[in-house]
């Protein structure tokens, strides 16, 4: 992504990666605020930008104390993002990949999350945590782990997950003026995939879900990488007579009821598809809130779809086992609707 | 012990009585803690830290209120130390919504930025990399501002003092690690849980000055923590100072004492810093026996008034539960 934006006329939208999106949302808000700072693993100029060259620019713009590399320590990445935050500056701490926030639970769950409510509200500790994750590059069981379930769990941080260029963008802007933690998980499918953005996009309130497409038979739940799949799916399901309802939540937690139970409410029949594990998953708070309070109206038991209970295998026929796939949604959608 | 320098600084009658009012204040503090325990007053597990009052009182004789503090479950003194007011703080302990936390944190987990204490936490070693936070906001801010990280020695263990020592260092950050050996990580006798022999020996592999201190002498500690809090000042980076001490009432309060040797502990008790202290205040002219005396009451009538304070406080409504998770309110 370059500093520069484009010229373009009003209301034209520019093709850019979720990426880009991702480096302009942080471009334009360390413009606008001093107090937003960027650091975590090779972030800075000197070392690449980031692995991915998602902050490239950034330190050569804004000076090295702002945006820092930092030793590869996930701990005392977000333990100097909470002081920092709880004194007044904004950070965006990057986790290279979300498999390493294990390294750094303690300060995650214990204190970037607690604080607030364990001081009476005298500590605010507005932080993101960006980090990177998803199954399909064969990078195996250390590299590829969704686990957002574990912090939705965790009361007091949000969990954000981008589907598209111009969420990346918006939820990104969100997320860095949040008064309260944010986990904002980006995937390679999602990252790198081109879509259409307006480029004076601003931010998209976390916690509100998008209907992303319209239908009438089925809601697909879905989120990050199998937003995909759930477009795929809805291609083929409508082939077959069936129309389909996606609801991307854009924010895993809090998330966004009121939206979902419409949908489900106009469908009476939901499908939760993440690329997290089935079991324990995010999937099964959703299940359970529909069918507790639309139990009369359902024409159908909800169904979820997720990875099964092991850990990201290496092997391509495996990985690709593993992750839900256009198929299954089609296969369990028809089962449904009884087609 | 280490000399921090061949000029060490030495502490003026006024500061001397600022620390020795500072003791007074934790060790009363302290002792009305255990009373009101014991009467079944408090319900909550304390870690008391009688017998480790002269660290954080000459460390606070030597900060400016705006300089910031992260501490641990046993912490209070330095609270206390830091000018914590007792009034919020009993109501704190006690669980009522006068506390400096609304009763949400309880007697581990006080917070009262108003007099810099920041962040005080239950997990040992991790008051360390938030301490790193606040330095690097100093540092930004371009103030002169210190962060004191404390801890004890077991934290000296866990990965997190590793990983904050080193990005502390890295990035020069004006933060002062002051851990509090008092020779038990729990129930583990220091040598069977640590490496070396001095963790002020570890600072040598993160590149920065390490002092071993008598924590329990108000000269020695005066002279390092004032040499560490210069340098941290003047941008020249972190300092980490090893104070040995003793903790008098065991790991938790109440607890059987019985992994150490009644000889070791007797001993320490024998030399209790704080008559000693006082004793030589008068014998070196600093104060007379109804100053100090005078002192002493004035402290015991705030911590009689505080623990007024606290009993005559309500408790938290149910509310609370909803309130302070986020920014916003969660609704019922």
């Amino acid at each position: 992504m370059s500093t520069d934006t484009p010229t373009l006329e009003t209301g034209e939208k520019v093709k850019m990666t979720g990426q880009a999106a991702v480096s302009a949302a942080l471009f334009e808000a360390m413009e606008k605020d001093p107090k937003v700072l960027v650091f975590g693993e090779d972030v800075a100029d000197r070392e690449g930008g980031g692995v991915m060259g998602t902050t490239r620019g950034l330190s050569s713009k804004f000076g090295d104390l702002r945006v820092r590399s930092t030793p590869i320590a996930e701990q005392s990445i977000i333990g100097a993002a909470i002081g920092a935050a709880m004194a007044g500056y904004k950070p965006v701490a990057e986790i290279m990949l979300m498999n390493f926030t294990t390294v750094a639970m303690d300060m995650i769950v214990n204190h970037a999350a607690k604080l607030r409510f364990m001081s009476g509200g005298q500590s605010q500790v507005p932080l993101v945590i960006r980090t990177l994750t998803g199954a399909g590059f064969q990078t195996a069981g250390q590299h590829a782990d969704h686990l957002e379930a574990w912090f939705c769990h965790t009361a007091g941080i949000k969990v954000v997950a981008p589907s598209n260029p111009t969420d990346y963008k918006g939820l990104m802007l969100s997320a860095i003026q949040d008064p309260d933690p944010v986990i904002f998980i980006e995937t390679g499918k999602t990252l790198f995939a081109p879509g259409e953005v307006d480029p004076n996009q601003g931010a998209i309130p976390l916690g509100k879900a998008a209907v992303a497409m319209p239908g009438t038979d089925v809601t697909l739940i879905s989120y990050s990488s199998m937003m995909f799949a759930c477009y795929q799916a809805a291609a083929e399901l409508a082939e077959a007579g069936i129309s389909a309802e996606i609801v991307d939540l854009r924010t895993v937690s809090p998330w966004d009821k009121e939206t979902v139970l419409a949908s489900v409410e106009k469908t009476g029949r939901a499908i939760v598809v993440h690329e997290a594990v089935r079991s324990f998953g995010p999937g099964a708070e959703i299940a359970a809130t529909i069918q507790e309070e639309l139990f009369g109206k359902l024409k159908a038991p909800v169904k979820r779809l997720g990875a099964p209970y092991c850990a990201v295998p290496f092997a391509k026929v495996l990985e690709d086992a593993f992750l839900v796939q256009p198929a299954d949604v089609v296969a369990t959608a028809k089962a449904i609707c009884g087609k | 012990m280490t000399q921090a320098s061949t000029n060490a600084a030495s502490p003026d009658a006024k500061t001397q009585l600022d620390i020795f009012r500072r003791m007074v204040r934790i060790e009363r503090n302290d002792d009305a803690t255990r009373t009101q325990i014991r009467r079944g007053r408090i319900t909550a597990p304390y870690y008391s830290a009688r017998g480790q009052e002269v660290i954080p009182a000459t460390i606070s004789a030597l900060l400016n209120k705006d300089d910031k503090i992260c501490t641990i479950y046993r912490g209070i003194h330095d609270m206390v130390a830091k000018d914590m007011p007792l009034r919020p703080l009993w109501a704190e302990i006690m669980g009522r919504v006068d506390g400096t936390c609304k009763g949400k944190g309880g007697p581990m987990h006080l917070t009262h930025p108003e007099t810099g204490v920041m962040v005080t936490t239950g997990i040992v070693g991790s008051s360390m990399p938030i301490a790193n936070g606040f330095a690097w906001a100093s540092l930004l801010d371009g103030s002169k501002q210190v962060t004191i990280a404390y801890f004890g020695d077991g934290a000296s263990n866990i990965g997190a003092f590793h990983e904050a020592l080193n990005l502390a260092s890295v990035w020069k950050l004006p933060v002062i690690f002051v851990c509090q050996n008092n020779r038990f990580a729990e129930h583990t006798r220091y040598e069977n849980g640590t490496s070396v022999d001095q963790i002020s020996k570890r600072a040598i592999g993160y590149g920065m000055p390490g002092y071993t201190v008598d924590g329990n002498d108000p000269f020695d500690m005066y002279a390092h923590a004032h040499a560490a809090i210069e340098r941290a000042r003047a941008g020249e980076g972190p300092t980490l100072l090893e104070c040995m001490t003793f903790r008098f009432h065991g790991h938790v309060f109440g607890d059987a004492d019985n992994y150490m040797t009644k000889e070791e502990k007797d001993a320490a008790i024998a030399a209790d810093p704080l008559p000693r202290f006082r004793q030589k205040l008068i014998d070196s002219g600093v104060a007379t026996e109804e100053q100090l005396a005078k002192l002493t009451a004035d402290i015991e009538a705030e911590v009689a008034d505080a623990i007024e304070f606290g009993s005559n406080s309500e408790p938290p409504s149910v509310d609370e539960l909803r309130r302070d998770v986020f920014a916003e309110e969660i609704p019922a």
